[in-house]
This record gives C-alpha cells, sequence and structure tokens, in this order.
C-alpha cells in the first residue's frame, strides 16, 4: 500500500496524471470509490482486499483532462474493461495511465472482513490477478485458498433444464428486477449516450417495472453485453434484488470462447467479436 | 385441420435483395404455400436487430424466421456475415433462457429460390403448429396486461 501512495505521489507531483481514480478507506474495513487530485489525497489511497468496485466505469462519461493523463488503479480483471473500452474506441490508450496492482482476491460482501468464504465469484476463476498491461504495478501474489466455484455449477445446472424449466428459473428471477438500471450504470460496457431502454419513439423496450418489460429489459441489456462482457460481475453486485445478472453474461462469454474463441478484453489490437467475422463462422443453424 | 385448429402466427424478417425477392418469385411463379407468416422487409440481415425478434415475440408471435443473402451474396457486401455471428449468440440466448430453438428459425434464401422458400416457410410454419401457441410468451403479456394483437 506504501507503494501505491508513492506512485500516486509522483504522478501527481509530477503532473503526469491529472488525478488518480482509486480507492480510499471507509469505516471497518469497506474501501469506496476516491479521486485524489492532490498530494495529501494521495496518503488516502489504499488497495485492498475491500477494492472491489470497478473503477473503468468511470472512463464512460469522463471527459479528457486539460493536462495530464487519467490515472486509474484497476484489479486485472477490471483491465480488461479499459481493453475492451480501448478496442471500442471509447478510451484512447495515451490518456490512461494504469495502475494496476498484483490482487490476491477481493470480498464478496464489503461490510465482512475478508476470508475463504467471502470472496467474489469472479474471483474464483481468476487467471488475471498478475496483470498483463499496466504503467505501474505494485503488490505481491500471495497463495489464495479458493472455495468452488458454484457459479459455473449453476450454468450447467440451467443448461440441463429443460426448455420451460429454463424458462420459468428466468421469469421467477426477472420478476424481481425494479428497474433501477443500476447493473446498467455500474457495467463499464454500458456507454451509450442513450439507451435502447430510453428510446421512447419507437418505445421498443416497456420501461416500467412488468413482466414483460423486465423480460424484455434484461434480454436485451444481455444481449448487448454478448462476446463484450468481461467478467467483473459488478452488475451481480449492484443488483438490490439479487438477479443473477453474471449468470446469463458469463455463459454467452463461454460461447464466444468455444464458438469464436474469443475473450473479450485480453487485446487491444483485436477487433471485437461483434465487429468482425470470419467465412468460416458456423452457421449449421441456418437452414 | 380438424382435429388440431390452431393456425401459428410466424414473422418473418426478410432481406430485400434475396429472400424477399426470392418470395415474391414464389408467388409469381404461383408455387402453393401456406400463408401464416407475416413478411416483414428490410434493407439487409444486417438490419434485423434482435430486439425485433424479441418484439415480434410480444406482439403474438408463436415463431420467427430470419433470412437472407447466402454468404458471399450480400447486395452490402458483408452484412450477413455481421448478422450471422449475431444469430448465433441470439439463438444460444434464447435458448438459455427458455425460449425454444423450434421457435426461431434462420435461413439463406437466394432472389432465385422461389422452391426454396416455399420449403422453408413450410417447414418452419409446420414445425411451430406442432409447438402450439407460444403460450408462455402470451402470459407474461397477459400479466402486463398489454393487449396481444
Amino acid at each position: 500500500m506504501a507503494e501505491l501512495k508513492e506512485i500516486a505521489k509522483e504522478l501527481l507531483t509530477s503532473g503526469t496524471v491529472a488525478y488518480i481514480i482509486g480507492y480510499a478507506s471507509e469505516k471497518n474495513d469497506k474501501t469506496v470509490p476516491f479521486i485524489a487530485r492532490t498530494v495529501e489525497d494521495a496518503e488516502k489511497l489504499v488497495f485492498t482486499h475491500h477494492s472491489v468496485n470497478n473503477l473503468s466505469v468511470y472512463l464512460k462519461r469522463i471527459k479528457k483532462p486539460e493536462s495530464g493523463k487519467v490515472g486509474l488503479v484497476v484489479k486485472g480483471c477490471d483491465l480488461k474493461a479499459v481493453v475492451a473500452l480501448i478496442q471500442e474506441s471509447q478510451s484512447k490508450r495515451e490518456d490512461i495511465y494504469i495502475i494496476s496492482p498484483k490482487c490476491n482476491t477481493v470480498v464478496s460482501d464489503n461490510t465482512k472482513p475478508w476470508n475463504k468464504d467471502n470472496i467474489a465469484s469472479k474471483c474464483l476463476s481468476c487467471e488475471v490477478r498478475t496483470p498483463s498491461l499496466f504503467d505501474a504495478t505494485f503488490g505481491e501474489i500471495e497463495t489464495v485458498e479458493l472455495p468452488s466455484d458454484e457459479q459455473i455449477e449453476l450454468i450447467k445446472k440451467v443448461e440441463a433444464m429443460s426448455t420451460s424449466e429454463k424458462w420459468e428459473f428466468w421469469k421467477n428471477e426477472f420478476e424481481k428486477c425494479v428497474k433501477c438500471y443500476a447493473c446498467r450504470q455500474a457495467c463499464p460496457l454500458c456507454y451509450c449516450d442513450q439507451c435502447i431502454v430510453d428510446k421512447a419513439s419507437p418505445r421498443w423496450i416497456d420501461s416500467s417495472a412488468t413482466v414483460q418489460g423486465n423480460f424484455a429489459w434484461n434480454m436485451i441489456r444481455a444481449f448487448h453485453l454478448s462476446g463484450r462482457c468481461i467478467g467483473c460481475e459488478e452488475c451481480n453486485r449492484v443488483c438490490p434484488v439479487d438477479i443473477p445478472l453474471s449468470l446469463l453474461n458469463r455463459k454467452m462469454s463461454m460461447f464466444a470462447v468455444s464458438e469464436y474463441d474469443y475473450k473479450a478484453g485480453t487485446s487491444i489490437e483485436e477487433p471485437t467479436l461483434v465487429g468482425t467475422y470470419k467465412l468460416t463462422d458456423n452457421e449449421d443453424f441456418i437452414k | 385441420m380438424a382435429e388440431n385448429s390452431f393456425e401459428p402466427k410466424i414473422t418473418a424478417f426478410v432481406c430485400n435483395w434475396c429472400t424477399y425477392t426470392g418470395a415474391d418469385l414464389a408467388g409469381t411463379s404461383r408455387l402453393k404455400q401456406q400463408t401464416n407468416a407475416r413478411l416483414i422487409r428490410l434493407p439487409c440481415t444486417g438490419r434485423i436487430d434482435p430486439v425485433f425478434i424479441m418484439k415480434a415475440f410480444q406482439n403474438g408471435a408463436d415463431g420467427v424466421l430470419v433470412s437472407g443473402c447466402h454468404p458471399g451474396d450480400c447486395h452490402y457486401n458483408a452484412g450477413n456475415f455481421h448478422a450471422r455471428r449475431r444469430w448465433a449468440m441470439f439463438k444460444e440466448m434464447m435458448d438459455f433462457l427458455g425460449i425454444d430453438n423450434k421457435r426461431l428459425h434462420f435461413s439463406w434464401v437466394s432472389a432465385s429460390e422461389g422452391k426454396k422458400w416455399v420449403d422453408v416457410i413450410d417447414g418452419v410454419i409446420n414445425t411451430v403448429r406442432e409447438q402450439g401457441p407460444f403460450t408462455q410468451y402470451k402470459d407474461i403479456n397477459k400479466e402486463t396486461e398489454i393487449p396481444v394483437k
């Protein structure tokens, strides 16, 4: 953590960055997003097991600072969102100073202490605890004992269901939706200036929280993220009614890997999955 | 017909350059076909947003067919290649959400394939007829009190 503060102070003093988006401690162990603009602010920056938020979400609406870059503290998993934003021309690599720590997993519940039973589900299949793309890094990798990945088991369980069972499963989940759009706001890749659900002419998706509107919204939200979702699971974390949104996202990411050998957010140069095609793409399902 | 009086409503999203013209050819050639499909003509399969498919189900369609030019024949060169990826993903997602793939069909029909169009559309109509009305989606419409047209 001292390393982070040193890096931040130097960057702010030298004017390399205009500000640094990072984490600061709140009461107990909890951390909150924090923007450090001065050297004094840099003292407050921390990175702990409680640094759960995906801060790349702040890149969505950001204006380029007048001088210097935007400093961003991102974990390896969230870094994929930065890569995806660059791939999709929403950000420029040269505008962002990436400070990516070596991460020893984060908590699932930010109000409770980190332990074996309080580890975020995205960490269970993490391959990027040591980041691959960064301007500065810090920390050391420690061995962490991980519980089994229940989400993947649930995906297999849903896949094995009959059509009507699947429908009932999702209907029960989507019925809870209150249309708060927290999933959209927290998602680093949901950056449209006008979301399709806000379009009123024509009204594609019923914007009130009706069963049909909920189904339409969740279906289209997941589809718009198919092959783009980087799996930070922020949608899951912020959902006030605990709909397993990332279950659907992860299923589609798995499909993108198995069908097109495409992993979102891995390479800046690679074209996006839906932005390109291959002549040899499977078309067995087309008559 | 006597034992099963259900007639499905099929929405077919077709591209202007190939499948629509192919269906037109089927008509002008006086080929016999079932008439359960409502054709919606769009410039290209690349223009067929999956939200259209969802909207069709919302508005009471029992099945949907999406059809366009064969790969390599696209009027806009690559529209159908892009669409192919999108469909594959949309179909996979629909299946995971519990919408039967027997209600969602895709095909390539060129402007000269009037006969293929008849085979495809009859096939789709027969498959969906076997499935019966799409009550799952109609029920959520009812709960929402949006009238099904």
